[in-house]
């Protein structure tokens, strides 16, 4: 259900048939559907003008099912009429379209110094912020907590974030409710379990009760990929194993030291203990879920409202970045532009196994996963529905949850959705899209379905 | 005798110092090269796991580390990468300020504790409870209050140097010897003459003493509250330096901040001799 397909047209199918936007028998038809819609379109502006105006006619009747009936008794056209008269869809238009002047130009953004923070970093190097007429600050900052705080008290304008936070700073979970928005996703995959070089025969996750684990944050995908994982396996993650929430760069030196078992967390780290001969690489993510979302371009909804031009600017950028990242031929080129001290401060070769998916394991094997990590910067509502589902599993939020609602006002898909087209990426035509994580399938539509479901799960 | 016990007391200062770098030397040196690594596989690895180097740096490693850094402390790449020098620079600045401020709280209202005693009894139990906060209790609070990171870094300097000032101007200021304040009365000096020429002087060794406890805890602090917010500083190099696991770095760091608070502490020093007075 994108902005780009016509609301007004009361025929469209609601639900996902055989492609995406549940239109087209299969996806190959619905691509090339797509291509001639793409291509019938006359300007710019006929296209902005289809996107405002279908955006107010969502606002204005948010469930399709009204919309429909409304549609139906009076016509397409009579509504389109009859809404221009309450919003001046022209000028609305034409606001959108032309983007009109930065009101700021000098921005700070804070970065975590993990190889998921790549286009946010990668971007101040390589030029991708100036040319979008910005001067952005990157600025390297000590934890999560710190850039949050940060970044609510607006020192910085945007910043690096896990996926789940600006989840749980809408809601409230473990800080004040303050609406938060996140128009980005950063990276996909990119994460890995390390155990401890000691327990290189373990490699079965039913042998690990009482082991000590490491996760950088409370909110995160580490956090609720590790859970899931052990839960997977026949493991109850509060009873059975400690998870603690520990800095990065301490999971190294504890996991030399003796002081943990093993981690999920995020990259240099994981191929940092393979690299000083402490760890080895037991699985990475993506062999969990394949595409799973971990860190996020995050900024506040004041800064989306008030600086809506650089907002626009910024969020371009980083799109772009992500693009860039995204192609394989580029990441060696990548890889050296953020190793220095002012940004990851790494040795190249680390970052360099790392974003071409070719490294040592630890185990003395040389693997190839071209998708070790990846650049994908669309914020799929239903990977939020997902965060929120595990949330819940673990007693991090209670009660009934509007699962779509909060997904729908904190990831920004529409926002994603147009400047991917502008920065020339085709986007999908959808906000959600079902996944399985290890075998299970996920629908975002039936999250407490989904939630019941599971064994394992904090009684609550 | 004297030269001869100084020049005796370095001699064993040097050995201590050699047996020191001696044994570190020892204790890193690197143990027995992994076997039957493949070429490939040993590209991707650091010397740790190939050469069996020691995790920990040897006192080499940290001089030659030290040296690059001696040479261009004052580089400038960018908000992240600065030098040692500039880093160093940032973190005196936010001490000298806060401690400034704190002098300008402490003596002025530790004064008027030590010549009152109403106003002693009632500030007292206020006193006592700030006075053990922990420092960095206070971080969170001063960000969330008020908002600015760097502020917020001074703010903690001046709130845990101004105890030790305070209570030491105000036992120096109380514990005037009571016949110097007698002969001022009899000689008619007013109030304001008499905290001048006569308190003050006397109570300038104690009031100093405050001073050298505060400027060391300031610059205690400063190195956490900056590893806490971020940005710039000594404090922010370590926790950088720590992420990149690069403990030579750190080590360098620690020598830095300790050769400062010394140096620092040393002025104050000096300064207390200089109003000291002989009985």
């Amino acid at each position: 259900m994108s902005t780009f397909d016509n609301p007004f047209d009361p025929n469209r199918g609601l639900h996902a048939g055989g492609c995406s936007c549940g239109q087209h028998v299969s996806e190959a038809d619905h691509q090339a559907a797509q291509l001639q819609a793409q291509s019938a379109i006359e300007s710019e502006q006929k296209r902005y003008e289809g996107v405002v105006a279908s955006a107010v006619m969502r606002a204005m009747f948010p469930q399709d099912v009204a919309r429909r009936a409304f549609l139906k008794s009076v016509g397409a056209a009579t509504a389109a009429a009859a809404l221009s008269q309450f919003f001046p869809l022209k000028t609305a238009t034409e606001a959108f379209a032309q983007g009109g002047p930065l009101e700021k130009k000098d921005l700070k953004v804070g970065f975590i110094p993990i190889t998921c923070a790549t286009p946010i970093i990668m971007a101040a190097p390589m030029g991708f912020y100036s040319k979008n007429g910005l001067n952005v600050e990157v600025i390297k900052t000590a934890g999560w907590a710190v850039i949050r705080d940060k970044t609510l008290n607006k020192e910085y304008d945007a910043a690096h974030m896990l996926s789940p936070m600006p989840l749980a700073i809408t809601m409230g979970a473990g800080s004040n409710p303050i609406p938060y928005t996140m128009p980005a996703v950063e990276n996909i995959n990119g994460q890995a379990i390390t155990l401890s070089v000691k327990h290189k025969d373990k490699r079965d996750p039913k042998s690990w009760k009482g082991f000590k684990f490491a996760v950088p944050f409370d909110y995160s995908m580490h956090n609720y990929l590790l859970r899931y994982y052990l839960a997977e396996h026949g493991l109850d993650p509060d009873t059975d194993v400690q998870i603690r929430a520990v800095p990065p760069p301490e999971m190294v030196a504890n996991l030399r030291a003796d002081n943990i078992d093993g981690f999920l967390g995020p990259d240099p780290m994981n191929q940092r203990a393979v690299f000083d001969g402490a760890g080895f690489i037991h699985i990475l993510t993506k062999d969990i879920w394949e595409g799973h979302p971990c860190c996020a371009f995050a900024a506040s909804k004041e800064f989306v409202t008030t600086m809506p031009n650089t907002y626009g600017a910024l969020l371009k950028s980083i799109i772009e970045a992500t693009a860039y990242a995204h192609k394989a031929e580029n990441r060696k080129e990548i890889a050296n532009a953020i190793a220095p001290a002012n940004y990851l401060n790494q040795p190249p070769i680390v970052l360099e196994q790392i974003l071409t998916g070719t490294f040592a394991d630890g185990l003395g094997n040389i693997v190839t996963q071209p998708n070790r990590v990846d650049f994908d910067p669309f914020p799929w509502q239903s990977f939020a529905v997902w965060i929120m589902t595990q949330m819940k599993r673990w007693g991090q939020i209670k009660g009934d949850i509007d699962y779509a609602g909060i997904a729908a006002q904190v990831y920004l898909a529409t926002d994603a959705t147009r400047l991917m087209k502008e920065a020339g990426l085709t986007p999908p035509t959808t906000t959600t899209k079902s996944f399985s994580v290890m075998g299970k399938n996920f629908d975002p539509a039936k999250p407490e379905e989904y939630l019941n479901s599971f064994k394992i799960r904090k009684a609550s | 005798m004297t030269s001869s016990l100084r020049f005796r007391a370095a001699v064993v200062s040097i050995v201590l110092l050699a047996a020191f770098l001696g044994i570190w030397h020892l204790a890193t040196r690197p143990t027995s090269a992994a076997t039957n690594m493949s070429p490939e596989y040993a590209k991707l690895m650091g010397l740790t796991a190939t050469q069996g180097k020691s995790a920990m740096p040897g006192p080499l490693d940290v001089g030659a580390k030290l040296w690059e850094h001696l040479r261009q402390p004052f580089y400038d790449n960018g908000p992240n990468d600065k030098g040692l020098g500039i880093q160093l620079g940032y973190s005196i600045a936010r001490v000298g300020l806060g401690y400034l401020l704190a002098v300008m709280v402490a003596i002025p209202l530790g004064f008027l504790i030590g010549m009152s005693p109403l106003i002693s009894k009632a500030l007292d139990p206020f006193i006592q409870v700030l006075k053990p906060i922990s420092p960095l209790a206070w971080m969170p609070l001063a960000l969330y209050t008020i908002k600015d990171s760097s502020i917020s870094a001074i703010f903690v300097i001046f709130i845990c140097s101004v105890w030790p000032m305070l209570l030491n101007t105000a036992f120096g200021v109380a514990s005037v010897r009571k016949e110097w304040i007698n002969v001022a009365r009899t000689l008619e000096v007013g109030t304001v003459r008499r905290a001048f020429t006569v308190i003050l002087p006397a109570a300038a060794p104690t009031i100093l003493t405050g001073m050298r406890i505060s400027i060391g805890i300031a610059w205690l602090v400063i190195v956490a509250a900056e590893m806490l917010v971020g940005g710039t500083g000594i404090g922010y190099f370590v926790w950088n330096e720590w992420n990149n696991l690069s403990i030579t770095n750190v080590i360098i760091a620690i020598l830095m901040i300790g050769i400062v608070g010394m140096l620092l502490d040393q002025i104050l020093a000096r300064f207390t001799r200089m109003v000291t007075f002989p009985e």
